[in-house]
């Protein structure tokens, strides 16, 4: 009973924050009270329609599918490495993939500024890229980590009898049955990319910025509960996505431990 | 026999300061059952890899069929492999598991689902193609990943402990019908194993492995009446082996005063020090001072029993030290008791000379 009560209060602290936006965001007035006056939409009108989010909207599309398409390749490969590479240091290079986890974001993005400053890129949305790459990097290696270390080395020894070569082997063997880590990496580096703020703030200008930094922008000049429709909306996208990548690739497998 | 279907000449395989194959000689037959048999360490699955293409030799040359595939990756050899822990595609059904090497080779597809029927009827899994492969036994996994392996005919079978995995009924059972299938199939076999009943029962030949060597290649008959080597006597069966000195070139002196005659087909070599091995069934123990018994009988004092059930192991102490372990018929018409004066007859043509 009382773990009932526990599991009910711990989640009522995390989805508290989220319940008081949204609640917000449907408020009549141009200013974010708690509890709301009523019940409007106006603000998600102004959300969709303000020129810059659309913009922004754009970019984050671009940076995180770039960002995710580079890292998923990048990181398995890396994670196959760090597992059945015959490497020197094997966890000095592990420790260095997923540093990123550990440098503060203001060092980074300081560090990816001066290098995108002195190569004379700061206008493009590569380097935001670049920089998204590096930063969901540790979360594709761990994810497809774990999916590597359960393959049986074995089933390549039997793939290569069968008469299939290492790449054939790769392709019908290895790559199907990585498909957990893959998914669960894919999901993390979407997720992770979409909501980074500090570093893109950084090397984002008013053309190439991402949502989160429109919407940092955005509520340092205004008040009103535009801010909040649109993170309202943001968060529910974000559902949707982690409901459609369950329903597709089975992310409980994942992520819960085996029953 | 056949013409030689494999045949490694001079190879090594080193791993770090160890090596696990020592300059190894072999040939196997075609249409050949051959039993790699010894402890684990001495060899058997690294000369397995090697074959198989999984290694390569540090140095010497390996045929199949005349050709030289030293340097040919595994995917090229088109040699047949059971592994242990089976290796089965979890992500794939039987039939697609079974249908693997076929379409790596690329064969048309209705052949392909005519080939792998036959394969699954062949080790009597009709009906599983839809299943996988943890849906199933132990038992028949090990018989898909057969299935797997035989089904592009290959012209060599390896198996590496292909039963090890099993419980001991089923494994006496997977046996028999191992040796079935490939005396069916005709199948040139090298076979990786650590039971040496496995061994004796499947094999045509035995090669007995230890420390990167084979001490002795011959039928399971001869390796176990004729070891060729103490590590041999020992490895297979249960033996007794006993020093001695030859004092003439048909007798043996085991202590001051006991003596055994010895009757191996060679003549011993008078003078020196000799070992002889003998196995506990060819032994006949009785109690001492009983009526009969034969002039080089030996005497000796039980120093521990241990029942069997069907039969009881006897460890008998001789002058000098010795123990010879001897086994007696259940129920025995002799009542034996730790301590017990008793004594041995030991057969002349019982002996084994040891290398």
């Amino acid at each position: 009973m009382s773990a009932r009560l526990a599991v009910a209060l711990l989640l009522g602290f995390m989805t508290l924050p989220t319940a008081v936006v949204v609640a917000v965001s449907f408020n009549p007035t141009a200013i974010m009270s708690f509890p709301p006056d009523g019940l409007s939409l106006r603000w998600y009108a102004n959300a969709l329609t303000y020129p810059q989010f659309q913009r922004a909207s754009v970019n984050s599309l671009i940076v995180t599918a770039g960002a995710t398409l580079v890292a998923l390749p990048i990181g398995t490969a890396a994670a196959l490495a760090l597992e059945r590479g015959r490497l020197r240091a094997r966890n000095v290079w592990a420790t260095l993939l997923l540093s990123p986890l550990v440098v503060p974001g203001v060092a980074a993005g300081l560090g990816f500024l001066i290098l995108a400053a002195s190569l004379g890129l700061l206008r493009s949305r590569a380097v935001l890229i670049a920089a998204h790459v590096a930063l969901v990097l540790p979360f594709v290696v761990r994810s497809v980590w774990v999916s590597v270390a359960n393959l049986d080395p074995m089933l390549d020894r039997a793939a290569a009898s069968l008469g299939a070569t290492p790449w054939r082997t790769f392709r019908r063997v290895t790559l199907p049955l990585l498909r957990p880590g893959l998914s669960a990496g894919l999901l993390f580096a979407v997720i992770v990319s979409a909501n980074e703020f500090v570093v893109s703030l950084f090397v984002s200008n008013r053309v190439t910025e991402i949502l989160p930094v429109a919407m940092f922008t955005y509520v340092v000049n205004y008040t009103d509960p535009t801010i909040a429709a649109l993170s309202s909306l943001f968060i529910g996208a974000t559902f949707l996505l982690v409901w459609l990548a369950d329903r597709l690739f089975g992310l409980a497998a994942v992520f819960l431990p085996d029953r | 026999m056949g013409k030689a279907v494999v045949e490694l000449y001079g190879c090594t395989r080193d791993f770090g300061a160890v090596r696990a194959v020592d300059g190894l000689d072999l040939t196997v037959q075609e249409g050949e059952f051959l039993s790699l048999l010894g402890p684990s360490g001495c060899g058997k699955t690294t000369t397995l890899n090697l074959i198989a293409g999984f290694a390569a030799p540090s140095a010497g040359r390996i045929m199949v069929d005349g050709l030289d595939v030293t340097d040919r990756p595994a995917h090229e050899r088109g040699l047949g492999v059971v592994f242990q822990s089976y290796a089965l595609f979890p992500h794939m059904s039987v039939f697609e598991n079974v249908a693997f090497g076929l379409r790596e080779r690329r064969v048309a597809e209705g052949e392909t689902r005519r080939r792998v029927e036959e394969a699954l009827a062949l080790v009597r899994l009709e009906g599983r193609g839809s299943q996988r492969p943890r849906q199933l036994s132990g038992g028949m996994q090990q018989r898909v990943a057969l299935a797997r392996a035989l089904v592009y005919q290959p012209r060599v079978l390896l198996l590496d402990e292909p039963l090890a995995a099993l419980d001991k009924k089923l494994r006496e059972e997977m046996r028999g019908e191992l040796r079935e299938i490939q005396r069916s199939v005709g199948i040139t076999t090298i076979f990786v194993t650590h039971d040496q009943a496995e061994a004796l029962s499947l094999s045509d030949r035995i090669g007995v492995m230890s420390r990167g060597r084979i001490e002795q290649l011959a039928p399971p008959r001869e390796v176990y009446t004729r070891p060729a080597t103490r590590f041999v006597a020992d490895f297979i069966g249960a033996s007794t082996v006993l020093e001695g000195r030859a004092t003439a070139l048909d007798r043996v002196e085991l202590a001051p005063g006991v003596s055994v005659r010895v009757e191996v087909g060679t003549a011993l070599p008078v003078g020196e020090r000799v070992e002889l091995a003998i196995r506990p069934e060819r032994i006949a123990v009785q109690a001492a001072g009983g009526a009969g018994g034969e002039a080089d009988d030996v005497a000796g004092r039980v120093a521990r029993l241990i029942y069997l059930g069907a039969q009881t192991e006897v460890t008998v102490e001789i002058a000098g030290g010795q123990r010879v372990l001897a086994l007696v018929g259940e129920p025995s018409p002799l009542t034996l008791a730790t301590g017990a004066a008793v004594r041995l007859t030991l057969p002349p043509d019982a002996f084994m000379v040891l290398r």
